[in-house]
């Protein structure tokens, strides 16, 4: 029993150059082989569905050799973790399993796994190279059927070992699913310290689950509102630097920053195309705030609505050809959708309240967005034509939603009361069931999901 | 009570500023009520003596009667003490988005830059900024605090 091996293991690479290579990284570790062909699955999670059972998977700690044995623990409680935060599977106490000590080349006692109630099973192993990389193998198993639905294997440094561990919770993801996953991505957001009519905010990323968390800026100028390139390592955000509140764009790898545009006012609520080579914002003027769109590569820029009103919080569809905002051009904030170019806007949300904070899903289906009620703050979704509101959250304070790259997940920040309070980031799934803390170093806020890297 | 004397204070500005136009070479400090202890035209003049703040509704940035009567009050002092300039900054409560209180703030300091403009106070002399809901000066979440957030507040610079 071994894996076919055909794999360019990973040079080393400093933490700078780790952004630059994340997708090649990925591409260079894809492995592969499969003892038997996974081409169909008796076990598979629908999740279209509005309530979801989770699935009982089985995530036997993996088997780490010599130095990597604790990291070897670590991946698999990762993985674990992760599918956990998903709402859509229920990893078993490992206390439980009855069949221990296994590592990736153990062949399963199905009828152990059955008894503890297992529908799927993850085995794996973590090996020290010679070079100084660690190995990585696992394989996830359909416990009823007796057999591998995937096998792979991976080089990488020890210092990537939580990629790795959310490489392969995305790869269990998509076999049970049948979508792509979200957890190796990251999320951009404001770090909040101090007190509340003093914050300090920084610009800052993290891991999806909330680890390493590095900053990008020190705190000395009020940022907010930052959203990532769909397709590069680029952040647009709105700074205060300078005493001229701009939108900017930063590139995560190399900490290099530019004002985006010469307009004559503050910009603000930027946010990338699709295809991640233009920018929209809005532009204050006088009392007024309108939609612009500015292409990075000829820096041209388009005004796009012209009204006495506030335009603001634009975002595309995924096809680009159209783009919903908030605007209060109708006496209070609601959502519009209209077509790129500017022109016919159609008012889309007619429910008690105002609306904002509009975000159209990858998959183009959803507009999620913030609802005001009675002084209760919601994160909801709606269909683009303005039909099937549904509230995920409703509370004190909800705000600011934004989709997880398969378009299955919100993650948005909601503060607490009190003059202690202040916000954090969470994640609520589309069945507004599975609700989920992020955990941060600080207060946060504006949280906006990197793609996922492949 | 406080109306009467709100709009009491805008007749005695609007008398001072007629005064005012007569005696401007002379030097003369405004004839504003108030603590005659602190510096004629230091910015402490301005904060305690004229008021350097006004406040809105919920959502609003149209100017009631006791703003006009400060930014009367504000123009006049300006118009004397020629050499500031100002900065308006304009606020948001908390109990709002992110995106619609930076323009809202901005909303808010247009208002109050247009009503001195119309008093006569050279658009050179002033710029605008908003911090939306970034910047609160009161902490509870009550409407006691919302409501002194809800301002724009004048910032003199330039002396």
């Amino acid at each position: 029993m071994s894996f076919v091996m055909r794999l360019n293991p990973m040079r080393k690479t400093g933490v700078k150059q780790l952004w630059r290579r994340a997708c090649r990284f990925v591409a260079a570790a894809v492995a592969v082989a499969a003892l038997s062909q996974p081409a169909y699955a008796l076990i598979e999670l629908d999740i279209t569905q509005g309530n979801v059972e989770p699935m009982p998977i089985a995530i036997s700690p993996f088997a780490g050799s010599g130095l990597q044995e604790d990291v070897a623990g670590q991946i698999s409680s990762v993985v674990a973790a992760d599918l956990q935060r998903s709402g859509l599977f229920r990893p078993i106490d490992p206390a439980a399993h009855i069949q221990q000590g296994m590592n990736v080349g153990t062949m399963p006692r199905f009828g152990d796994w059955r008894t503890i109630g297992s529908q799927a099973l993850v085995t794996g192993s973590i090996a020290q190279q010679a070079n100084g990389q660690i190995r990585a193998e696992f394989r996830l198993w359909d416990v009823f059927a007796g057999q591998q639905l995937i096998g792979q294997q991976f080089f990488t440094t020890p210092e990537n070992w939580r990629r790795l561990a959310h490489i392969i919770s995305d790869a269990i993801y998509q076999r049970l699913t049948g979508e792509k996953g979200y957890f190796d991505t990251r999320v951009v957001f404001i770090d909040e310290s101090g007190p509340k009519d003093a914050r300090r905010k920084r610009l800052a990323i993290m891991d999806q689950d909330g680890a390493n968390v590095r900053y990008l800026t020190r705190g000395d100028d009020l940022v907010l509102t930052p959203r990532f390139s769909p397709v590069s390592q680029e952040v647009t955000y709105m700074s205060y630097v300078g005493g001229n509140p701009q939108v900017y764009l930063f590139n995560i790898e190399t900490g290099q920053r530019e004002v985006l545009g010469n307009f004559p006012g503050m910009t603000f609520a930027p946010r990338f195309s699709p295809d991640g080579q233009k920018v929209i914002m809005s532009l204050q003027q006088g009392s007024n705030a309108n939609l612009y769109l500015m292409d990075l590569r000829t820096r041209r820029t388009t005004r796009l609505t012209n009204t006495a009103a506030i335009d603001t919080s634009p975002s595309f569809s995924p096809d680009g050809r159209q783009v919903v905002f908030e605007s209060d051009r109708g006496g209070s904030q609601q959502l519009y959708v209209m077509n790129s170019n500017g022109s016919g806007a159609t008012r889309i949300s007619f429910g008690p309240g105002q609306y904002s904070t509009p975000v159209w899903s990858p998959r183009g289906d959803l507009i999620a967005f913030t609802k005001v009620h009675q002084g209760r703050f919601m994160i909801g979704v709606i269909r683009p034509d303005g039909k099937g509101e549904r509230i995920l959250t409703e509370g004190y304070h909800n705000e600011g939603p934004a989709w997880s790259p398969n378009g299955r997940v919100l993650t948005f920040f909601r503060d607490t009361v009190g003059d202690q309070g202040g916000p954090q980031v969470w994640t609520v799934d589309l069945t507004g069931y599975n609700e989920q803390l992020v955990q941060t170093p600080n207060y946060a806020s504006d949280p906006a999901w990197s793609p996922l890297l492949d | 009570m406080s109306k009467t004397l709100f709009a009491r204070g805008a007749r005695f500005a609007a008398v001072v500023a007629v005064c005012l136009v007569a005696a401007a070479c002379s030097q003369t400090r405004p004839e504003l009520s108030g603590n005659s202890s602190v510096a004629a035209g230091s910015g402490q003049d301005f904060v305690v003596n004229v008021g350097d703040r006004v406040f809105f509704l919920n959502n609003q940035s149209s100017l009631d009667g006791s703003a006009r009567a400060v930014l009367d009050k504000q123009a006049v002092w300006l118009k004397h003490y020629k050499n500031y300039s100002i900065t308006i900054e304009g606020h948001a409560d908390e109990r709002g988005t992110r995106q619609y209180n930076i323009a809202l703030g901005a909303r808010r300091a247009a208002a109050v830059r247009e009503y001195l403009v119309a008093k006569g106070i050279s658009p050179s002399r002033i710029k605008t900024i908003s911090y939306g809901k970034e910047r609160p000066v009161a902490v509870c979440n009550a409407n006691s605090c919302w409501s002194q957030n809800r301002r724009a507040v004048t910032v003199l610079s330039g002396r």
